[in-house]
């Protein structure tokens, strides 16, 4: 049995939204970090990861994120998550992810956070 | 909620009812143990984000012991009991590997500034478990571990 995350990306100016849909263990937060790395590449200063799709993560999954929130705090951009289920926002938070990025319950207030004024 | 024919279960000794099944070590095993989880808890009609936290820890323990517990017969061995205490129906995980086992005072516990100083990023296993469950007891030595944990409905 193979439960694979498909991660899709869409870019709304300086915004690249990466939506995840599946189990985010070491592979799903490999892919997300290699789509993040290329809208970081191509000049993204923020991303929005929706995980609304996402019903169970692991902590390797969770420490990948963690690095490509890094990345993006070594450029001065930012990073939120949005859709995220109570049990994955508790994980977050237990995490410390919550210190250093938003949180928001919808992609719309998410973006709207991020987007330049 | 309809109860799920599929979560077939004995009645031990106890009244307690449980269903047992070993998973190999080898990817998305885990995945597998959260399926029956799931129907375990949907069987006492447990609210989905308490399942949810139930999968998620299952996960977390099951990594542990595919990654770190070495265990001679390659499998990992679950236990899924419904249970009643004092009017409070649970489900209770037992996670059992029968590995080389840990010294739990040799476990750093992680910490957020840790991880975001690049210093120890992963490590978090027992500190979700322990977080996303209402009880958990552990049991290490040179037979293996026993990860004993449980949620309240």
């Amino acid at each position: 049995m193979s439960e694979v995350c498909r991660v899709t990306a869409e870019r709304r100016g300086d915004v690249a939204i990466l939506t995840t849909d599946g189990y985010i263990n070491n592979q799903g937060g490999e892919e997300i970090a290699r789509q993040a790395y290329l809208h970081l590449e191509s000049g993204a200063r923020a991303l929005v990861l929706n995980l609304e799709r996402t019903r169970i993560v692991n902590s390797i999954g969770i420490s990948i994120l963690i690095e490509v929130l890094e990345k993006v705090m070594d450029r001065n951009g930012r990073l939120a998550f949005c859709g995220l289920t109570p049990t994955i926002d508790k994980t977050f938070r237990i995490m410390g992810l919550a210190q250093y990025a938003a949180i928001y319950p919808t992609e719309a207030e998410a973006v709207g956070a991020l987007s330049s004024p | 909620m309809a109860r799920r024919e599929s979560a077939r279960m004995t009645l031990d000794a106890t009244g307690a009812r449980e269903i047992s099944m070993p998973i190999p070590v080898a990817p998305d095993m885990e995945i597998v143990a959260t399926a029956q989880a799931a129907a375990v808890g949907e069987f006492i009609e447990m609210p989905r984000d308490k399942i949810d936290e139930v999968k998620l820890a299952l996960v977390e323990a099951c990594i542990n012991a595919f990654e770190h517990a070495h265990a001679r017969d390659d499998r990992v061995h679950l236990t899924f009991r419904v249970g009643r205490e004092n009017a409070r129906e649970f489900l209770e995980v037992e996670v059992l590997d029968r590995g080389r086992g840990f010294d739990q005072a040799s476990i750093e516990m992680p910490s957020a500034e840790k991880t975001f100083s690049g210093r120890q990023k992963r490590g978090w296993g027992l500190q979700i478990i322990r977080s996303l469950m209402d009880s958990v007891a552990i049991s290490s030595g040179e037979g293996g571990t026993r990860i004993l944990m449980r949620k309240y409905k």
